[in-house]
């Protein structure tokens, strides 16, 4: 009976801080943009426009909910819902700091390489059971794009999986005390935030959202709470990637001490925060300086360049690990 | 007893998101202007389940068998302390065989978006 309680305490713990991250994203995002073109952004509700995201949140809930008459309505109802869930249920295998993680869960990557494949299911019934042309085209160039990158980034997943030895991401980090992958894997990380950027459709690489040719990809006909929770689901693989960055590349919650500061007292998730925010503001940032790509460019990018190279990287990993016998 | 929270965390946010669209169906419902399917202003000409372009498929083909030898990949990665020079080169044997057919499709155009493979009479 505790054991359930405490459970659905951490749960809900997990949920409510989560969302409140994602709410606070959108609102980071627009000022960030804002600034770099120097407007103001939302200023108006709240100290700073800081309850924006809540106004918003609001406004979303009280709007009618259109179903469209040539939709399937189980599946279309279904795709927003399960774009959401899954946005949450995979930061059940983060890890924030040393043990303070939901469940340490030995096949964490894994769990979180899974996830994140069903997550094209999603769109693709969105697309479909819209029963329109510019959510069909939309879904069909999201998962296009969506499947393209993930195979690079499960190559790239590899070689960290044969730098650290185990696939538990607590494991991963501490794998990284003498030297953040960043550093033997630099083409490689490159490889994969880009990567990353594909994957949650963001820009330079957010063709499924073209405004100008197909409205708004594979969530046109969504209004109200059905948008909002593809937003949300969105934002939430954004933080999501992000972390799988800190954790696999950056070192996850390990410090780093410049200028001899190492007497400083030691805050819990301080350093995966910082290096998790950091992440956020490159994603706002590439979003705020780069042009769109072109959809046959994208392809080819994914295909002829990242697939190649991460192939070679695996190769090349796994043999210099074998032959200096550096295998963890 | 890792997997145990997993799904307790699995239900609580499905219940999470049926709760949130479940919400904002307790307004008004909408008129049938709205509920026609969205086409720039003037009524949709005819069903969207329509023919698509056949590259989409391509790449899906694509990427099961890529997704396989990834999926293939990640049990020789963490054991390959433990299989040395045998399992390390059986693994290259395959990852050769899978490379020339990369090529292969390469050399096809079935990764090139340009043109379309039918046009090329491949």
């Amino acid at each position: 009976m505790t054991y359930s309680f405490l459970l659905l305490i951490r749960t809900l713990g997990m949920l409510i801080s989560l969302l409140l991250g994602i709410a606070f994203l959108v609102l980071a995002e627009r000022k960030v943009m804002a600034s770099m073109q120097r407007r103001r952004g939302p200023d108006v509700v709240g100290l700073f426009g800081v309850l924006q995201p809540l106004a918003d949140g609001g406004k979303l809930i009280l709007k009618e909910p259109v179903l469209p008459s040539s939709a399937n309505v189980f599946l279309f109802l279904l795709a927003p819902v399960m774009t959401f869930m899954l946005g949450l249920v995979a930061w059940a295998v983060i890890p924030f700091d040393y043990g303070m993680v939901y469940s340490d869960y030995d096949a964490g990557m894994l769990y979180l390489l899974a996830i994140s494949s069903v997550g094209v299911y999603s769109l693709i019934m969105a697309g479909w059971s819209s029963n329109s042309k510019y959510a069909f085209l939309g879904s069909l160039r999201s998962a296009a794009q969506m499947i393209s990158y993930e195979v690079s980034l499960g190559l790239i997943v590899i070689t960290v999986f044969l730098c650290a030895g185990s696939c538990n991401l607590t494991d991963i980090v501490l794998a990284q005390r003498a030297l953040w992958f960043i550093i033997p894997l630099f083409p490689v990380s490159i490889m994969f935030l880009l990567s990353c950027l594909a994957e949650t459709n963001r820009a330079p690489f957010d063709l499924p959202e073209a405004e100008a040719e197909l409205v708004a990809g594979y969530n046109v006909e969504y209004s109200s709470m059905g948008f909002a929770l593809f937003f949300l689901g969105e934002y939430a693989n954004m933080i999501l990637m992000s972390s799988l960055c800190t954790l696999l590349l950056l070192g996850g919650w390990l410090p780093v001490y410049p200028l001899g500061l190492r007497r400083l007292p030691r805050i819990p998730c301080t350093w995966f925060i910082m290096k998790v925010l950091l992440l956020l503001f490159v994603y706002i940032w590439v979003r705020a300086a780069f042009p769109r790509y072109r959809y046959d460019q994208l392809m080819s990018l994914g295909w002829t360049v990242f697939l190649p190279l991460s192939l070679a990287w695996v190769v090349l990993v796994s043999g210099a690990l074998l032959a200096f016998d550096w295998l963890a | 007893m890792e997997l145990a929270p997993i799904g307790f965390y699995v239900v609580i946010s499905l219940l999470l998101s049926l709760i949130l669209i479940g919400v904002s169906f307790l307004g008004a419902g909408s008129g049938p202007e709205k509920v026609s399917a969205y086409e720039c202003g003037f009524d949709p000409f005819d069903d969207a389940r329509n023919r698509f372009e056949i590259r989409f498929y391509l790449v899906s083909i694509l990427f099961i068998i890529f997704d396989l030898e990834v999926t293939f990949f990640f049990p020789w990665a963490i054991s390959l302390k433990w299989i040395d020079l045998f399992g390390f080169w059986s693994m290259i044997v395959f990852f050769l065989i899978l490379t020339i057919g990369f090529f292969y499709e390469w050399r096809q155009g079935a990764l090139d978006w340009h043109s379309s493979p039918i046009d090329r009479g491949a």
